[in-house]
């Protein structure tokens, strides 16, 4: 009899652990998968920098201090490490992009110019694809993180060595220099 | 607040997919009366005995009906977005034009911030701004926006307009209104050709019913009362399944609103785009009667979609656009505080 408690007991503990260890790798996917919806998104908007920057060289000869920001602001993006360093990254990037574009609507003829025009609306765009995709990043890495972290759920988490997901946060001071471009990115 | 009074998301998806089932069940039973009417008054059997105890015959026409009533509902459920799209002058959006790019790049952003599959996009060569999306289900959906849309709205009240039609997508508003916007088509063709078949009809429904009478016999007032539930029904379908399409579409506008709001996290967007769709409100030239309900506003541009009160809330397909747009402000209101 007191053999059988024992093993249904054992049995409960080992289902509860399988379930538990089960949730949270599901939870890690959907961490990683969000992460890679931003990743997507932060990539397209590296690569349409470049040609954004050859358009408007051509016209903005005196702005080419902000010109050179940008493509390090952008290289310095390109290169960041984890979660949390492309976060800052980025925002400094968002800054210097909406600086550059405040500047274009001194130049009549790059105001005028469909390519620029183009390229304006695919950097909009994938701004506001970004702070949607983080948006849902930010959601599923909390849900993750509170999952590691209530009890009994941390013992779990801490014995199979789960680490707990950065979250995509823009820092306050790359926030505070961003003049309204966009109010949906207002949060 | 304001959206306190609203069944949650799921909720409102489950009473979506029993109202479908519950309107197509009732499409189908409506048919098989109208046959079974045919069956009695024109071709003189009475399969089922109502009218007098007769000799089993194969109730042809109820048979036939069924059959139509069926093959109608399934093929407005699968065929219907595709119909709605067709009749609507609909074309699919271009990827080198650039108010369709942003129109595009719109939908991806709605998309990424829904977590929905991508509908197709179309674009209507209307100059009224409207806004409509059809379709089976969220993998089968379809948003279409005229040209005048594209043209007087800025990026983001595009984006509120577009978030409010992934709602209705999200919802399952989508199969229960177009399989509503087939099943008006189909009524309307019904009564229509029962009106002019009737011309022919009665004298031979006459001679058929006589002939039961002296069968039977005392069936005689039984028959006359469903004779003339029978012509009303007929008459009426149109009607009832517009006063149905009227019923269901309003409450969910609002439901479409919210949800837009919290997909943007602007509501002022909706809120302006809603102001400039109103003031620009001449009818709709190519959205046809049957696909009205589907539309973000009114396309036929009538006076009681402003009203409130006992009258519009009958006829109505949409909720008065000024109490929408007051209800969205007054989200942006408790962002900001």
């Amino acid at each position: 009899m007191a053999l059988w408690i024992v093993l249904i007991v054992v049995a409960a503990i080992a289902g509860w652990v399988i379930v538990k260890y089960n949730s949270l790798v599901t939870l890690r996917n959907q961490v990683q998968n969000g992460w890679k919806q931003i990743d997507v998104q932060l990539k397209r908007r590296h690569d349409l920098i470049p040609n954004l920057v050859n358009t408007v060289k051509g016209y903005m000869e005196f702005e080419q201090d902000t010109l050179r920001q940008v493509v390090e602001a952008r290289n310095a993006a390109v290169n960041a490490k984890g979660v949390a360093d492309a976060a800052s990254k980025e925002g400094e990037l968002t800054a210097v992009l909406s600086r550059l574009f405040a500047l274009v609507e001194n130049y009549p003829q790059l105001k005028a110019n469909q390519n620029v025009l183009q390229l304006q609306e695919e950097l909009t765009s994938t701004e506001n694809k970004i702070s949607f995709a983080r948006q849902f990043y930010n959601d599923i890495a909390t849900s993750f993180n509170i999952a590691q972290q209530v009890f009994p759920g941390n013992i779990i988490a801490n014995l199979l060595r789960f680490t707990l997901a950065e979250l995509f946060e823009v820092t306050d001071a790359a926030e505070r220099a961003v003049p309204t471009v966009d109010l949906s990115l207002k949060k | 607040m304001a959206t306190q009074n609203f069944p949650n998301i799921y909720e409102q998806q489950n009473a979506n997919r029993r109202k479908t089932i519950l309107i197509m069940v009732g499409f189908v039973l409506f048919f098989g009366f109208l046959g079974f009417g045919f069956d009695l008054f024109y071709l003189g059997n009475d399969p089922f005995g109502v009218v007098a105890e007769s000799t089993p015959m194969i109730p042809v026409g109820t048979i036939l009906a069924l059959l139509i009533g069926g093959g109608m509902a399934l093929w407005g459920l699968q065929g219907g977005a595709q119909a709605v799209l067709r009749s609507a002058g609909a074309v699919p959006v271009s990827s080198t034009d650039a108010e369709h790019r942003v129109l595009s790049n719109v939908v991806d952003e709605m998309v990424i911030a829904s977590g929905l599959p991508r509908p197709q996009v179309y674009v209507i060569p209307d100059p009224d701004p409207n806004a409509f999306a059809t379709g089976k289900d969220p993998h089968h959906s379809h948003i279409a926006v005229t040209k005048g849309l594209l043209e007087k709205l800025n990026r983001e009240e595009l984006q509120g307009v577009i978030a409010h039609e992934i709602a209705h997508i999200r919802n399952y508003d989508i199969r229960l209104m177009t399989v509503i916007a087939a099943l008006i088509g189909a009524a309307l063709l019904l009564s229509d050709w029962a009106a002019r078949s009737m011309r022919y009809g009665i004298g031979g429904g006459r001679r058929s019913r006589g002939s039961s009478r002296s069968k039977g016999g005392g069936g005689g007032g039984l028959a006359l009362i469903l004779l003339a539930l029978w012509i009303l029904a007929i008459i009426l379908a149109p009607f009832i399944t517009r006063l149905l399409s009227m019923a269901v579409s309003r409450q969910r506008e609002y439901l479409a609103d919210a949800t837009a709001a919290e997909l943007t996290r602007n509501p002022l967007g909706l809120a302006n785009a809603l102001q400039k769709i109103e003031s620009a409100s001449a009818p709709t030239q190519s959205i046809k009667k049957s696909a009205a309900h589907l539309c973000i506003v009114d396309p036929l541009g009538r006076k009681v979609n402003f009203k409130e009160g006992a009258l519009a809330d009958l006829f109505a397909t949409h909720p008065p656009i000024a109490k929408r747009i007051m209800l969205l402000n007054a989200m942006a209101y408790q962002r900001e505080s």
